[in-house]
C-alpha cells in the first residue's frame, strides 16, 4: 500500500511529498509519541503515526529511515519542521483523526505493525 | 572499511532543543559516505542520537566522537554535567529523571540507555557527581549489523 492510498484512506492533508506519494510504499506503521520508543521498537520502512510536531519526530525518521510521518488530531507542524522533512525527502501528511481511529483504519487496511504479527486482514 | 583513523567530533549544547539531533546526523552521514553497512550505521545512529539527546537533556554541555578503526566503531559521549548518582538504576527501561519539557519532545521515557546497550557491541559509563559523564559504546562491523 503506498501513501497515495494510505492519504485517501485517511482523507490526509499533504504537508510534504506530494510528488512522491505513489513511489513510497511502507511495510510497517507505528503509532506512538514517544520517540525513544519508536527509536527502540521501529523497523526500517515504517510510517510513524504522531501527535507530536516538533524537530525531533523529524530527526528521529532521519536516524532509522522512516518512510513518512502522519501527524493526527489535526496538528500541525511549524514551516521549519516542513522545510527539515523537505530537506530530508521525508513525506509529511496531515488528519483530522485522532491517533486510535487512524491506526485503526490502516491497520484493517492490512497495513502491518512492527511487532511482527501479521495483520488481520491482507 | 575505507578510512580506519579517521576521528569527528561534535560539540553539544545543554538544553539546546533546536540542535538536538545534528551531531548525530552528521555520525550518520559521515558513515554512509565511507561505506558502512547499513544495519551497522543504524545502530550507531539510533545509539548516537540517545547519546546526544542525554547531553541537551540531562548535561551542561559535551561533545560526541566519532572514531573509525579498521574492523569497529567508536561513539564516545561525554559531558560536563551532574552525573549519573546510580547507573545501575540508570540502565533500567522506564527509569528517568527528564523534566515534562523533555517528554513534551518525546524523550524522557527511560529508554535511551537501555537502547543504546541494544544498539552497540559493548558499553561502559563512567560519571562523576557534579562533574559529569563519559559513555563509550563499541560497535562491531564485521557482523550482520542485527539491531
Ligand atoms: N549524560 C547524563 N548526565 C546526567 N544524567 C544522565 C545522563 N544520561 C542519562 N542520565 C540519567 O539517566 C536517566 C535515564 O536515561 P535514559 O535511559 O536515556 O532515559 P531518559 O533520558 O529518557 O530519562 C536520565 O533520566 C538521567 O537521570
Ligand atoms: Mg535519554
Amino acid at each position: 500500500m503506498n501513501l497515495r492510498k494510505i492519504q485517501q484512506l485517511l482523507a490526509a492533508e499533504i504537508l510534504w511529498g506530494e510528488e512522491i506519494l505513489d513511489l513510497v510504499e511502507p511495510r510497517y506503521a507505528c503509532g506512538s509519541d514517544l520517540m525513544s520508543d519508536v527509536l527502540a521498537f521501529t523497523k526500517e520502512k515504517t510510517l510513524l503515526l504522531t501527535g507530536l510536531t516538533n524537530a525531533q519526530v523529524i530527526r528521529t525518521a532521519e536516524m532509522i529511515d522512516l518512510s513518512g510521518i502522519i501527524f493526527v488530531r489535526g496538528k500541525k507542524p511549524s514551516q521549519e519542521v516542513i522545510a527539515m522533512a523537505q530537506e530530508r525527502n521525508l513525506p509529511l501528511l496531515m488528519t483530522k483523526l485522532p491517533l486510535y481511529e487512524t491506526c485503526g483504519i490502516l491497520y484493517s487496511a492490512g497495513l502491518e505493525g512492527c511487532s511482527g504479527l501479521p495483520s488481520r486482514r491482507r | 572499511m575505507t578510512t580506519p583513523g579517521m576521528v569527528l567530533r561534535f560539540s553539544v549544547e545543554g538544553g539546546d532543543y533546536a540542535a538536538a539531533g545534528e551531531a548525530a546526523s552528521k555520525i550518520k552521514k559521515a558513515l554512509r559516505k565511507i561505506g558502512v553497512d547499513a544495519g551497522v550505521i543504524r545502530r550507531v545512529a539510533i545509539a548516537a542520537y540517545e547519546a546526544e539527546m542525554n547531553i541537551v537533556l540531562h548535561a551542561l554541555r559535551g561533545r560526541l566522537i566519532l572514531e573509525v578503526a579498521e574492523d569497529k566503531l567508536r561513539v564516545i559521549a561525554e559531558d560536563e554535567g551532574p552525573g549519573i548518582p546510580d547507573v545501575n538504576l540508570a540502565m533500567q527501561e522506564g527509569f528517568s529523571t527528564a523534566s515534562d519539557l523533555a517528554r513534551e519532545m518525546g524523550f524522557g521515557a527511560g529508554m535511551g540507555l537501555p537502547n543504546m546497550k541494544k544498539c552497540s557491541d559493548t558499553i561502559t559509563i563512567e560519571t562523576t557527581k557534579d562533574r559529569g559523564t563519559k559513555v563509550v559504546m563499541n560497535f562491531d562491523i564485521d557482523d550482520d549489523g542485527v539491531t
